[in-house]
């Protein structure tokens, strides 16, 4: 069992829980990820490792209700437990000897991308942050990421916070005014890093994304994660979850992504309805 | 006198078309009369063939003897002397090509039926066995064992009777390994793992679940905190796929994710929160057990159709004839000499056929099996809804990539001595990590050495 020691609601849809996991708190690296289940007979889900205090142990999880397991986490709160909280899994990210590197953040995804960002600028990497939301009232970390930043872009599809517009014209912008990027690193909605991907390929970039697909056991053992990169089958748990985005096959993952779609929708309506009586 | 009947007391088993709607056990086990009219049959014979059949090398006759005097609990005790997980074994042993094989009753007739003995003796013990198991007294040294399948809880069990200090780590929240996530309920009810995993805490072993070796902890910090050996029984989980076009299409399972689904996650259960497609028609692609059981599991889900798709003929299924014979009974419709070359989908990306081709056994291969040559122009399509790739694994590449001086071959096996030694000091590895896929009974075999190795290790150390 797991201990919830802080629970913050970052938006009406994310929440962030810190958790007692001092032997994964030990060993995460920027990248990894954990696999949870929330109860007993829960189902096993896959977060990405938002942050890590070593010297606390614990372990910073930001999720989005989407489906039956994150409306069952979200009710829980600080002093509750988490059934089983296993980890670090996946490859950390490789961000030894970049100088300068553009973080993409797409909604939820600025979870995951922030701790890179705050490794890269650790690490003395100039650091350009494009995040975007979709309204002002989704937005999250944004004075973390700004702390870490040399240059942020703040982008809103409606134009409620920052610049109206998609995360690929403010990248396009910087890129265009002539900043050389090492590597671009974006991580978010599917549809938007095979957006961010076309572009950067255009300029012929280096681009890295994180993919975060179906998974059970996250150790490579059930293969439910697997996605064709560069026209191989890998496994999103073992082999990346970072991988070469110019190779990913977005449209597959996409599809793979809606196996469940029915199901959980239902899933999710019982849940919430568990919690209005 | 002894009962010369040729045949072995039938099994009683549910019938076959309730049993395939459900996921209870499929065989009920002897009752008191049959055990004792069974265990009449064997002749106590003197060189006792049968053991040397056993991998952990049962005193078969002896706990025969004690079911012949109704001493059940006697039996039990035989048993355990050399097997940590009777219920378990008396299940899923092949015991065809094991113990029974040599029994010389085996000669005319039907060898004596030594696994549902085993299996009687051990239910008996779990239903009527109150005396909770003497803890060992502890020795002061400690062994750590990495993943809780087979190899790794006899390994347990027996180092924990020896004394020693025993931590299990498991990578999944539950411990029993392929006896929890691969094998389905219907063939070995999990309640019975649970029973024997606290059978094993009740010795004094730990489990540790959710610690996956080579990410949570390396197997060197293992050595830190004072572990002086460690046996490896990670298993062999990496499902393969054939590479065929359309093996990422919604509907495509690998057996290791389908039977994950539906047994550790209990998928079957109305209710569950873990989603399983419900599907029509199946094709299950291989011939093994893990085959076998995915089949069985989807026809229980529902699917009215469901086919095991295999590229070469019935003879040559790796799977028990047990098992062949019971998928059949359920209504699985075998479809041997067929190889897939494509699975189809719809503009939705889910599948809704596989299409194969038809094969003809020529010499044979390194195997010693027939080697399936292609027929030419014979592909025909399937229409399934969903397909289970059941064509074996590898073992996982966590460990071995994480832990220096340990040596593996080609297939990513660990190499390993009779004795289980690694190419590392302290270090023991037994099981599919080191054979490839194989049986419980031989992990546990394995596991079984590798204790002893590592008793010896210690006391040469200290």
């Amino acid at each position: 069992m797991y201990k919830i020691i802080r629970k913050q609601v970052l938006n009406p849809t994310v929440t962030l829980m810190e958790v007692e996991a001092p032997l994964i708190a030990k060993k995460a690296e920027p990248g990894q990820f954990i696999i949870l289940r929330v109860n007993e007979d829960g189902e096993r889900i896959p977060l990405t490792v938002a942050d890590f205090d070593r010297e606390k142990g614990t372990i910073t999880i930001i999720f989005q209700i989407v489906g039956a397991t994150t409306e069952l986490l979200n009710h829980l709160n600080e002093g509750e437990f988490i059934h089983d909280f296993v980890g670090p899994l996946g490859v950390a990210s490789h961000i030894e000897g970049l100088k300068k590197v553009a973080v993409v953040g797409g909604g939820v995804g600025c979870a995951i991308a922030y701790p890179i960002a705050k490794k890269l600028h650790n690490n003395g990497c100039e650091v350009h942050s494009v995040v975007g939301f979709r309204n002002k009232d989704l937005v999250i970390l944004e004075d973390e990421f700004n702390a870490v930043s040399d240059v942020m872009r703040m982008m809103t599809d409606d134009g409620s916070h920052g610049t109206k517009g998609l995360v690929t014209d403010a990248l396009k912008e910087l890129i265009e005014e002539g900043n050389q990027y090492d590597e671009v690193i974006a991580i978010g909605p599917l549809i938007m890093m095979k957006f961010v991907c076309r572009l950067t390929k255009e300029y012929n970039i280096k681009t890295v994304v994180s993919m975060n697909p179906i998974m059970i056991d996250g150790t490579g053992m059930c293969g439910g994660c697997r996605l064709t990169v560069g026209g191989e089958t890998k496994f999103a748990c073992v082999d990346g979850p970072d991988f070469d985005g110019h190779l990913v096959d977005f449209d597959e993952a996409m599809e793979r992504g809606t196996m469940y779609k029915e199901f959980e929708t239902k899933k999710r309506e019982e849940v919430c309805n568990l919690f209005k009586m | 006198m002894p009962n010369m009947s040729l045949k072995k007391n039938e099994m009683p088993v549910q019938d076959a078309n309730v049993r395939n709607k459900n996921f209870q056990e499929v065989a009920l086990g002897y009752t008191e009369e049959q055990a004792l009219d069974e265990a009449e049959r064997c002749l106590n014979c003197k060189n006792k063939p049968c053991i040397g059949g056993c991998p952990v090398a049962i005193d078969i006759p002896a706990f025969i003897a004690k079911i012949r005097e109704k001493d059940f609990e006697g039996a039990y005790q035989v048993i355990a002397q050399s097997s940590s997980l009777p219920a378990v074994c008396g299940r899923v042993c092949p015991q065809e090509t094991q113990c029974e094989s040599k029994c010389v009753r085996g000669i005319k007739g039907e060898p004596v039926a030594i696994g549902r003995l085993e299996r009687f003796v051990a239910d008996w013990h779990n239903a009527h066995s109150t005396e909770a198991a003497a803890v060992p007294a502890k020795n002061g040294h400690k062994c750590a064992i990495i993943g809780a399948g087979p190899s790794g809880l006899t390994c347990a069990g027996d180092l924990a009777k020896m004394g020693y200090d025993v931590t299990v780590f498991e990578a999944l929240h539950l411990a029993g390994g392929v006896l929890v996530y691969g094998i389905p309920e219907f063939r070995l009810p999990k309640s019975i793992v649970q029973h024997e995993v606290d059978n094993l805490k009740a010795l004094g072993v730990k489990v540790e679940t959710n610690v996956v070796i080579g990410r949570t902890i390396e197997v060197d910090e293992l050595f830190e905190q004072g572990f002086e050996a460690i046996f490896i029984g990670s298993g062999a989980g990496l499902p393969r796929f054939m590479n065929i076009p359309g093996e990422n299409l919604k509907g495509v399972y690998s057996a290791n994710e389908f039977l994950t689904r539906v047994n550790l996650m209990k998928a079957y259960k109305d209710g569950s929160d873990t989603p399983i497609k419900k599907n029509t028609s199946v094709a299950v692609v291989g011939g093994g057990n893990v085959a076998m059981d995915a089949a069985r599991c989807a026809k229980r889900l529902g699917a009215e159709n469901v086919y095991i798709v295999y590229r070469r003929g019935e003879e040559e299924m790796p799977a028990r004839n047990e098992e062949i014979e019971h998928a059949k009974e359920e209504g699985i419709i075998f479809k041997t000499l067929n190889n897939p070359v494509e699975i189809l989908g719809n503009e939705h990306k889910f599948v809704t056929g596989i299409k194969c081709v038809e094969m003809e056994l020529g010499e044979p291969d390194a195997s010693g099996r027939r080697r399936p040559i292609e027929k030419p122009n014979s592909e025909f399509t399937l229409d399934v809804d969903c397909v289970v790739m059941s064509i074996g694994t590898s073992p996982n590449p966590l460990i071995r990539n994480t832990t220096k001086g340990l040596e593996t071959n080609r297939h990513g096996c660990f190499i390993a001595d009779d004795n289980g030694q690694t190419s590392r000091e302290g270090v023991f590895a037994g099981g599919d990590a080191v054979t490839g896929a194989a049986t419980v009974i031989l992990a546990m075999g394995a596991g079984k050495t590798a204790a002893k190795a590592m008793d010896e290790y210690i006391k040469s150390k200290t």
